[in-house]
């Protein structure tokens, strides 16, 4: 079950996805979710998706590591879809059909909100594997470094940049380790008799302190562990400290960045001046 | 020259009672020390205590003849690294590249001069291969190994092994003694190595045995190994392959104290032959 959480984990290849400077993914994939909720017609929605499917080809992630990392917001997406599908209101008729489809107490399936949650649904998906090819295709450390470049100008007031992205390391660094840690300890709870998945919502809460309670602990414990091989490794406030890998700035990134400029034109353009208007 | 000094030094744990006692005892340059004692024996508050991670209530601690306080602090690190026992909470990035850098960047070398010792750092601990890989899917003997590599990318002149072998399966063990052993006899780095594994203090050129926070006993591995009864009154007992050893040699095979089966038998084997 926690195998399937892929968050936040590199998938070491070279390709022109992967030698990007990290900035300019991160900008990127801002202004992809910018452009995708200015979408507001599935021919905007479509060319994006065409911009995303080029740029996971080239990326060379497999496919099924996508959809993997896509079934970790399955529920957030199916829940979406169908309160929209039931719920929303409206009256436009885009089939030979009447606009309301269904109706019974509260529950109204109209057409517009059939329409209205497949679009919803795609902006999801997108905005997931936007997200993820980010996280796939760039490493921790400069991912972070991205981050902390970006954020420099908040040093100006005194703000701890630097700390912030070594922290947000760190938390990247631990992920896979607390998830191991998390299916040990759950399987330790079942060979004690502990059942997760039985019983009705109020029992199954319960059941998750005794996982969470030695999680809590385990992870205390770690971060005193690494506090101390820090330290013994010379940190210590992060003044003076230098970088090992600079960021560049390059002509693929000057083509990344001016895709992402002009998605984002376009989609502003689409919005005012539609097309196929929904 | 003493790599490292500890001259009447006292600590406690606040809690009344001392974990470290009056201590004397000293490691000379390029010498590789055992520190043998069972749990509670005050040998990992030695490792923290020898380069400030832990202040001590009495005494002076000398690291190549600088004395050990707040202003020398930084000097003293950069000559005495410790490898710790947990392989999954000693690296702050994911890619082993990025983690070994971490040392060097701390202490604010130029680009070049890092990549040069991230070089040097992953050859010494034959981990070349792995540099771009993701530490969460090494083995454990793979991941103290880039902690070693971690910890040797600043130059020590001291390397501090605090248990870093008692996680790790006998193989991931026996990659970490190589290694530590090789960086003794080629880099001329000073080893002090805490364990629990007798087998290990067998590699040694000198073993100390503590037990409540006090050095019960000094000397080469063999000398030790030949008190076992002693040992066995501060919880340790004589390594099984040990103890073969030992009878081997009484019986008139000239068989050197090894870590492992294997070895032991291309030793027999080569002794025979």
């Amino acid at each position: 079950m926690l195998k399937d959480v892929s968050f936040g984990q590199y998938y070491p290849v070279e390709s022109f996805v992967h030698h990007l400077d990290p900035r300019v993914k991160i900008v990127f994939l801002i202004v992809y979710i910018v452009a995708i909720f200015l979408a507001k017609e599935f021919l905007a929605l479509g060319i994006a998706a065409a911009l995303l499917l080029l740029a996971l080809i080239v990326s060379r992630v497999p496919l099924p590591k996508v959809i993997g990392a896509l079934r970790g917001i399955l529920f957030l997406v199916v829940f979406t879809a169908t309160v929209n599908l039931l719920f929303y209101q409206g009256d436009k008729v885009y089939w030979d059909a009447p606009a309301v489809l269904f109706e019974w107490k509260i529950i109204k399936i109209t057409q517009e909100g059939i329409i209205f949650s497949i679009f919803l649904v795609i902006r999801l998906v997108l905005l997931m594997v936007c997200s993820s090819l980010l996280t796939y295709t760039t490493t921790p450390v400069s991912l972070t470094d991205g981050v902390e470049s970006l954020l420099a100008p908040l040093k100006w007031i005194k703000f701890p940049v630097h700390a912030l992205a070594l922290v947000m390391s760190i938390a990247l660094r631990f992920i896979p380790i607390l998830m191991d840690e998390t299916q040990r300890i759950m399987n330790a709870q079942k060979a004690r008799g502990s059942s997760l998945d039985t019983g009705g919502p109020a029992k199954r809460v319960k059941a998750v302190v005794p996982v969470l309670v030695p999680l809590l602990v385990s992870a205390l414990r770690r971060a005193d562990e690494l506090g101390e091989a820090m330290e013994a490794r010379c940190y210590s406030d992060g003044k003076n400290r230098t970088k090992y890998k600079k960021l560049r700035f390059t002509w693929r990134d000057l083509l990344a960045f001016l895709l992402g400029a002009g998605l984002l034109a376009g989609m502003i353009v689409m919005r005012y001046f539609p097309v196929f208007a929904l | 020259m003493k790599a490292l000094e500890f001259q009447n030094v006292s600590f406690s744990y606040g809690d009344g009672a001392f974990a470290i006692e009056n201590l004397n005892f000293s490691v000379e340059e390029g010498e590789f020390v055992a520190v043998l004692g069972h749990n509670g024996s005050g040998k990992s508050t030695l490792a923290r205590l020898s380069d400030g991670l832990l202040t001590l209530d009495k005494g002076e601690i000398r690291c190549f003849g600088i004395p050990l306080n707040e202003k020398n602090l930084l000097t003293i690190r950069k000559d005495l690294g410790i490898v710790f026992q947990n392989p999954d909470s000693q690296a702050v990035a994911s890619i082993v590249e990025d983690d070994v850098a971490f040392g060097p960047e701390n202490i604010g070398l130029s680009r070049e001069e890092i990549g040069k010792r991230i070089d040097f750092a992953l050859r010494a601990t034959g981990m070349e291969e792995f540099r771009r890989s993701m530490l969460s899917r090494l083995s454990g003997g793979q991941k103290q190994r880039a902690a070693i590599a971690g910890v040797l990318a600043l130059k020590p002149r001291m390397m501090i092994l605090d248990e870093a072998t008692a996680m790790l399966d006998p193989k991931g063990r026996r990659e970490i003694v190589e290694v530590v052993k090789k960086l003794n006899e080629e880099e001329g780095i000073t080893v002090l190595m805490i364990t629990h594994f007798m087998e290990e203090a067998m590699l040694c050129g000198r073993a100390v045995v503590m037990n409540r926070g006090e050095i019960v006993m000094q000397g080469t591995p063999s000398e030790i190994f030949e008190r076992h009864e002693e040992l066995l009154t501060f919880g340790l007992a004589l390594p099984r392959i040990g103890v073969i050893c030992k009878r081997l040699r009484e019986g008139g095979l000239n068989v050197p104290d090894v870590l492992d089966p294997e070895e032991l038998a291309k030793e027999i084997a080569s002794c025979v032959s």
